[in-house]
C-alpha cells in the first residue's frame, strides 16, 4: 500500500509568526519545576518546542555549586523567552525584563504582572503600563493576560507582539474554561493569540487549538506529569492535531442522527 | 576595605575592586550572570571597568527554570 506522509506544519496557510520571527512549532514550553536539568532538556526536546521560557532570579551565593540554566540549555537549540514571573508591579516587571534582556540574546519578554497571590491573575492596569514602557524600549512583548477582549485589544494597541490569555489559572490544570472568550479574542485581534496557562492534559491542548488560536504555552502540565517526557510528546501531538482539526474545519453539530452508510441498496 | 551588599548580604571588598574582581571572588562566570549595581545594569563589556564604592548595592542574577 502506498502511504503519503504530509508535512502538516508546512501546509499551514498561516504559520505562527511573532515579532517577525516564524516558528514551526505552535507549542511553547516552560522550563520550571522539572526533577532536574536532564529531565528538563529531554521534555523540551520531546515537546518539539522551539521557544522556551526562563525566569530571572538571584544567584544563590551560598550554594556550593550554583548552576545557571544556560549550562544545560543551548540558546542555539532553543529560543529563550525570559519571563517576569513573580512580579507584582510595573516597576518590577520592567526591571526583570531589562535583566532578562541583558542575560539573554534577544529583546523578547514574556510579560507577567501578577495582581493576586491566591489566583495569580494578572493586574491588567500594570500589565498595560509595563507593555507600553517595554515596547517603547524596543522589546518584543508577549503579555500574559486574562481572557478579557477589551484588555486584549488594549494590549494589542499598546504594541504587544502577541497576546497570551489564560485557559485557566496558572498551574491549575483545569483546561480551557471559557472557549467563547478565547474564540472572541482570536476573531477580533490581529496579533497572534497564544493561550498561556491552565492546560492540564493533551485533550485540553487539542481542544484549545481547535478554537483557532495560534499556539499554546505550558509548563506545569509537563513538569507535574508522572512522566514529563511522555507528556511532552503527547502535547506535541495534541497541539498538531488540534491545529489540523481547526484547519480541516469540523462538521456541523446536529441533535439527530444521520446514517453514514447508504440507506438504499438494502436487502428485501 | 569597603562594605557592599551583594544579593542582600553584606560583604567586604578591597578598595579598587571591580565588578569583575568580585565575580571572580565568587567563582561566577561573567558570561552567565547579569549584574545590577544600585539598580543600574552593568553591561558585560563594562564589568572590568566599574570600580566598587562603599555601600554599593549589587544584585547578581541568572536564568533559572520558569514558566
Amino acid at each position: 500500500m502506498n502511504t503519503v506522509k504530509t508535512n502538516w506544519a508546512a501546509a499551514d496557510p498561516d504559520p505562527l509568526t511573532i515579532g517577525g520571527r516564524t516558528f514551526e512549532s505552535r507549542l511553547i514550553v516552560g522550563t520550571g519545576k522539572y526533577r532536574d536539568a536532564e529531565q528538563t532538556v529531554a521534555a523540551l526536546r520531546a515537546s518539539g518546542a522551539e521557544m522556551v521560557t526562563v525566569a530571572v532570579r538571584r544567584v544563590d551565593l551560598d550554594a556550593s555549586k550554583e548552576e545557571s540554566l544556560l549550562h544545560h540549555l543551548d540558546p542555539r537549540e532553543f529560543f529563550l523567552l525570559p519571563n517576569t514571573a513573580g512580579c507584582y508591579t510595573e516597576e518590577d516587571a520592567v526591571r526583570y525584563a531589562r535583566l532578562g534582556r541583558e542575560a539573554g540574546l534577544s529583546d523578547w519578554v514574556k510579560l507577567e504582572v501578577i495582581g493576586d497571590q491566591e489566583t495569580l491573575l494578572p493586574d491588567t492596569d500594570a500589565l498595560l503600563a509595563a507593555t507600553r514602557t517595554l515596547v517603547a524600549e524596543g522589546f518584543t512583548v508577549l503579555p500574559y493576560t486574562n481572557d478579557d477582549l477589551i484588555t486584549a485589544l488594549k494590549l494589542q494597541d499598546a504594541g504587544a507582539a502577541a497576546v497570551m490569555p489564560l485557559a485557566s489559572p496558572i498551574g491549575s490544570g483545569l483546561g480551557l474554561l471559557n472557549p467563547l472568550n478565547i474564540r472572541l479574542l482570536k476573531t477580533r485581534l490581529d496579533v497572534p493569540i497564544i493561550v498561556d496557562a491552565g492546560v492540564g492534559t493533551a485533550s485540553d491542548a487539542c481542544a484549545t487549538m481547535e478554537q483557532g488560536v495560534d499556539g499554546i504555552l505550558m509548563n506545569t502540565a509537563l513538569a507535574a506529569a508522572d512522566r514529563p517526557v511522555l507528556m511532552a510528546h503527547a502535547m506535541r501531538q495534541a497541539v498538531e492535531a488540534g491545529r489540523a482539526a481547526w484547519l480541516a474545519g469540523r462538521m456541523p453539530k446536529r441533535e439527530w442522527a444521520v446514517p453514514s452508510s447508504p440507506s438504499t441498496g438494502m436487502l428485501d | 576595605m569597603l562594605r557592599v551588599e551583594v544579593n542582600g548580604k553584606d560583604r567586604e571588598v578591597p578598595v579598587g575592586h571591580t565588578v569583575a574582581d568580585l565575580l571572580d571572588d565568587l567563582g561566577l562566570d561573567g558570561r552567565l550572570v547579569v549584574v545590577e549595581l544600585n539598580r543600574q545594569i552593568i553591561r558585560r563589556t563594562e564589568i572590568e571597568d566599574v570600580v566598587l564604592r562603599d555601600e554599593d548595592r549589587m544584585e547578581i542574577v541568572h536564568f533559572v527554570g520558569g514558566g
